[in-house]
């Protein structure tokens, strides 16, 4: 989610030389950055761009899971998927707290995302369409977003560092739990090792996806690495998760759909990595522009569940200011 | 900075408004009346610790706020007891005089037991 945040960020500001090289300077020293700090509007700019479509990310992440919940095989695999969809609101609230010390309002990020001027990750707009799904979203998905995550609790700005650190902790579990998922179809019949083949034929290409453009095509990249926003660039974290998730699902007896992904010692500086094959960019673009199988469908089911809800909001609010005339009445 | 704290220093700031975390100047258009107001979460961990702030919420009144903080911020037993403030009640010391107010403590080293030399041979103090 959360590289792809910067497409399209202007990090651009009209400070003065004086006040830019402060600023530096304080995040060279690892100072952390809070709301009430001076900041270039550039730097401001690029985490509410950043922070707000990761929000959005997770709120329109619990709509492919939600679609399995009532056909969940077991009460266990229903209770674990009730409470990760419930995860992913309380993840999406965190993030846009975290936005709205920026000086944006809940409302007009919602807004943004409802009119489409506010992306979130390209994976959600791809759709769910077996169980197998919820154990490759799990494993994969998840697998992907916490290797994004975890630099992101150093990130420079306060509010986004801690409310990374929460949703962190709450990650591993829905990582695990999707894994488990796997690991029992790839033990049951050979269908269902079938199903969890497909899921990560479908699923693997859109996560590497997850990780945004090449780094050489991400233009608002060296900015954010700058400004530490980011501490890792996008094709560093892509390889860090290939190389975990290669042994994984070499564990569960399943086939990376990629005839090119072949191990080179001399990566890395030495350390190693994976050569991958060519990822499909076109189709990549194409999703981010509202062109991916899910896209209309996902902001619709957003659009109804905002307007749906909007007199359970002004009921409680008007509830809320008669009882406080009342009291102050007696 | 060693510069003694202007008798002003601690006067309300005008034009702050509260926000999730923190406290930053208010910009003109902020703050519609129809948007549900904004709380501070604090929570207790277990009795023998204090309240922490762990979040914000948005709720209509005192009642969903709590109901809010409970479903968001306890669900893996963070907690016994929690607090729910409106945002907008906090008084803040002011970022601009961020200097004025805690700058004067930095050269009082007297006050620490590590200014004072005490022998060896006393035994701990």
């Amino acid at each position: 989610m959360y590289s792809q945040g910067l497409i399209g960020a202007d990090g651009g500001s009209e400070e003065t030389q004086e006040f830019l090289d402060a600023f530096q300077a304080r995040i060279d020293a690892e100072e952390k950055i809070e709301p009430t700090d001076p900041m270039p509007e550039g730097y401001r700019r690029t985490l509410v761009r950043q922070i707000g479509q990761h929000a959005h990310s997770e709120v329109v992440g619990m709509l492919p899971e939600g679609n399995w919940i009532s056909r969940a095989p077991s009460l266990k695999r229903k209770l674990a998927l009730l409470a990760k969809v419930q995860d992913e609101g309380g993840h999406g609230l965190y993030l846009y707290s975290a936005a709205e010390t920026l000086g944006v309002t809940r409302e007009q990020m919602t807004e943004e995302l409802l009119d489409g001027t506010a992306k979130y990750s390209s994976i959600f707009n791809y759709p769910t369409l077996s169980w197998a799904d919820m154990g490759a979203v799990g494993w994969l998905v998840d697998g992907a977003a916490i290797m994004n995550q975890i630099p992101l609790c150093r990130c420079s700005y306060g509010p986004y560092a801690r409310a990374m650190i929460r949703v962190c902790a709450e990650e591993s579990f829905h990582q695990r739990q999707g894994y488990e998922i796997m690991l029992t179809l790839c033990k049951g019949t050979p269908a269902q090792k079938e199903m969890a083949q497909d899921a990560l034929n479908r699923l693997w290409w859109p996560c590497l996806m997850m990780f945004g453009p090449h780094d050489g095509d991400s233009a608002h990249s060296e900015k954010s690495m700058k400004w530490k926003i980011k501490r890792f660039s996008n094709d560093e974290l892509r390889g860090k998760f290939i190389a975990a998730t290669v042994r994984q699902a070499e564990f569960l007896g399943l086939t990376i759909p990629d005839p090119d992904l072949k191990w080179d010692d001399s990566l890395n500086g030495g350390k190693g990595g994976y050569h991958h094959g060519e990822i499909d960019w076109s189709e990549f673009w194409r999703v981010v522009k509202g062109d991916g199988v899910m896209n209309v469908e996902r902001v619709e089911m957003r659009k109804a569940a905002w307007d749906d809800g909007a007199w359970v909001r002004e009921a409680a609010l008007a509830h809320a200011a008669k009882r406080s005339a009342k009291m102050a009445a007696e | 900075m060693g510069v003694s704290p202007s008798p002003t220093v601690f006067e309300p700031v005008a034009q702050l408004q509260a926000t999730p975390q923190g406290i930053y100047s208010k910009k003109k258009g902020q703050g519609m009346s129809n948007e549900t107001p904004l709380w501070e979460v604090f929570i207790r961990p277990r009795n023998g610790l204090a309240h922490k702030h762990v979040g914000s919420l948005h709720a209509a009144d005192e009642a969903l706020a709590l109901s809010a903080a409970r479903d968001v911020y306890t669900r893996r037993e963070e907690g016994t007891s929690i607090w729910a403030v409106r945002s907008d009640a906090i008084v803040a010391s002011d970022p601009a005089r961020a200097g004025q107010n805690f700058d004067p403590a930095e050269d009082k080293i007297y006050r620490h037991p590590t200014f004072y030399d005490i022998p060896e041979d006393v035994g701990h103090m």
